[in-house]
């Protein structure tokens, strides 16, 4: 569902044909389909319970953001405010200069992180020698399998005052600074651990679409006069768009949520300027400062502005591109 | 599906034998696009030995602090290689029952979660990987909302502080317990078994509970093992929940050791140190956790790399 590439015919199904389209009863009949698949009922029902507990209350919760909330009192509040925490936010600059940094955090995330892993994967696609393309691949897809903690650590002491970053500053430039503590540098630090990490890993969905490109159609560019790189413009791009809408789709959906974790784990009060997002700032105001109601409001707006990305971003492609995700 | 498997790595396999042939031919016709040709073959091996590079670099720059003294890491003289090679730290850290007692935690975590997601995932799964399953697509619908909506940080605090799992191992364990995209890649699994293998068990007399466990799981060997690789490793990596939610020490995950020392809560938890050397210890000591928390993940590295490529391949299959 996720990502949905194109498949060459046979290539992985192996349903035999004209079967799927034969269900075994009518629609219809609750009584007489629990009576015949009662045990599958019975094995959706913890899962189910799951979903119910842990991912459909908390959004019943948000409710809060609307409510009077007394910790260790109901979750769904004591009594109506209406909007008094939404008014609070929107009243509040703290707030819009988090949403400023969430936007442009994103768009330097989309803007570098995005087409990176296509470039990557395209150069992959370039190595006669399979061995060292797998040697690459081992090799670059290995940041995605750290915790975030371990990737924070590492960014910290590789851009620290005595870190790699500053060796090689102080060696070419002839001066350091001090890159974890400086807003202005905020930025760029965490652009470019991001684009460490998620290279790689990203490539991976292009390099599966890239195995799928139909081998006669080089050919056949190849006859018509196309140099490489006029195939790689024409017959590689063109199949593996697909691919590249549905990540950006995904991409799109996820902008607001701009790592927090990440962040969260490398930013300090000194670069707050820049570096505090929509997910860290309510984190701070809802469980360091304990406003559960105000932070509940804050986070409901980042959750719809979130649904909202991705439902324009699908129905945009849709219309323009053929493709979605639904 | 394991037929379908075979298909397809057939395929990669041609595709990948084809390619240099053709490249050939091309090279033999046309001497002028082949020089230009070599020229952008030297410049992209040299692209990709520098990404090589660069993504190995923080690593090798990790484990080389790990065993260099503090004054070359103060210095600012440590990259490559370690200076002033020593294992202090190493014992230092490896003496720390807090750090033994985390790392066992991250352990008993990573165990008991895994376990928890497999049996929800694959019930879950197999359900809903029934085409005829009345109420199918509202499961399916159920499951897929939550991918692109939740409830946010807040109310899930309050829910879960309100259910008393605060400083318990349900805490850490039980809410992200389903991964939705890990349960569709699942489904996409199940759903491409040959159907004829579960009518005959049904035929021979197996409940649904049967034709699951006697026929399709043990012929779901590799998804399963996949599956598993992938939540362990989520849930070795996590810290989040438990830095919500865990306020005792005891019970905190070896991640939360480390984030603590990187926030500078602790140095070297109860490792010994006088107040001056501690902080000039702190990055020696941060790079050493560092890497005794990445060991066991490199261990199972070839064997993630290997099935979560095809787990990334089965979850791309368009139903």
């Amino acid at each position: 569902m996720a990502t949905q590439l194109e498949v060459p015919p046979g290539a992985v199904t192996t349903q035999p044909p004209g079967r799927k389209d034969k269900p075994r009863n009518k629609p219809g009949g609750w009584k007489l389909a629990i009576k015949r698949d009662w045990r599958l009922y019975t094995l959706v029902l913890l899962p189910l319970a799951y979903f119910a507990i842990f991912r459909y209350l908390p959004m019943a919760g948000n409710v809060i953001a609307f409510r009077q909330f007394q910790p260790g009192g109901s979750i769904f509040g004591e009594k109506w405010v209406g909007l008094k925490y939404v008014t609070l936010f929107i009243n509040d600059p703290s707030f819009w200069q988090a949403f400023q940094n969430t936007i442009i955090l994103g768009v330097l995330t989309l803007l570098f992180c995005f087409p990176m892993p296509i470039i990557f994967a395209l150069m992959l696609n370039e190595l006669r020698s399979q061995k060292f393309k797998k040697f690459v691949q081992t090799v670059a897809y290995l940041p995605h399998f750290m915790s975030v903690v371990i990737i924070a650590g590492m960014i910290l002491q590789n851009f620290s005052m005595t870190g790699t970053v500053n060796q090689i500053a102080s060696t070419v430039f002839g001066s350091t600074v001090n890159f974890t503590q400086d807003a202005a540098w905020f930025r760029p630090m965490y652009i470019s651990s991001e684009v460490w990490q998620t290279m790689g890993w990203g490539a991976i969905l292009y390099l599966a679409a890239l195995t799928r490109v139909d081998e006669s159609l080089y050919e056949a560019a190849r006859i018509d006069g196309a140099n490489r790189w006029q195939q790689t413009w024409h017959v590689t791009l063109p199949a593996i768009r697909p691919t590249i809408i549905t990540l950006l789709i995904l991409n799109i959906g996820t902008f607001m949520a701009v790592g927090f974790e990440k962040i969260l784990l490398i930013y300090n009060p000194l670069n707050y300027q820049t570096s505090d997002v929509i997910s860290t700032y309510l984190y701070r105001v809802g469980l360091e400062s304990s406003n559960f109601s105000y932070a509940a409001a804050i986070g409901m707006f980042e959750s719809v502005i979130g649904l909202t990305l991705i439902l324009s971003a699908n129905a945009i492609s849709k219309r323009l591109a053929g493709t979605s995700l639904w | 599906m394991v037929k379908g498997a075979t298909v397809k790595e057939t395929t990669v396999k041609e595709t990948a034998v084809q390619k240099p042939t053709a490249d050939t031919g091309v090279l033999v016709k046309d001497m002028k696009v082949s020089r230009s040709m070599r020229v952008f073959r030297v410049a992209n091996l040299v692209f990709l030995l520098v990404v090589v590079f660069l993504t190995m670099y923080p690593f090798l720059n990790i484990l080389a602090q790990s065993f260099s003294s503090e004054g070359f890491i103060n210095a600012g003289q440590v990259n490559l290689f370690p200076l002033g090679f020593n294992t202090q730290t190493y014992q230092l850290i490896l003496a720390d029952s807090v750090f033994w007692r985390n790392y066992g935690n991250t352990v008993l975590y990573t165990v008991v979660a895994t376990a928890i997601s497999m049996v929800l995932t694959t019930s879950f799964a197999y359900a809903i990987a029934k085409k005829d399953l009345k109420g199918r697509s509202v499961f399916i619908g159920i499951a897929v909302f939550t991918m692109f909506f939740n409830g946010g940080l807040i109310p899930n605090y309050v829910l879960i502080t309100s259910l008393g799992m605060r400083d318990t191992l349900w805490a850490v364990v039980l809410p992200n317990a389903i991964s939705v995209f890990n349960l569709l890649i699942m489904k996409s699994f199940f759903e491409n078994m040959p159907r004829e293998l579960e009518e005959a068990a049904a035929i021979d007399g197996l409940t649904q509970y049967g034709v699951l466990f006697k026929v399709v799981l043990p012929l779901s060997k590799a998804i399963v093992a996949t599956m598993v690789l992938f939540y362990a490793v989520a849930n070795w990596n996590s810290w989040f929940q438990a830095f919500l939610y865990l306020d005792n020490p005891d019970l905190f995950p070896v991640t939360i050791y480390l984030r603590n020392m990187i926030a500078g809560v602790t140095t070297a938890g109860s490792a010994g140190g006088t107040a001056e050397n501690v902080g000039q210890i702190a990055a020696n000591i941060q790079s050493v956790t560092i890497v005794l928390t990445i060991i066991p993940i490199l261990c199972v590295y070839p064997f993630v790399q290997k099935y979560f490529f095809s787990g990334v391949m089965l979850g791309s299959v368009k139903e």
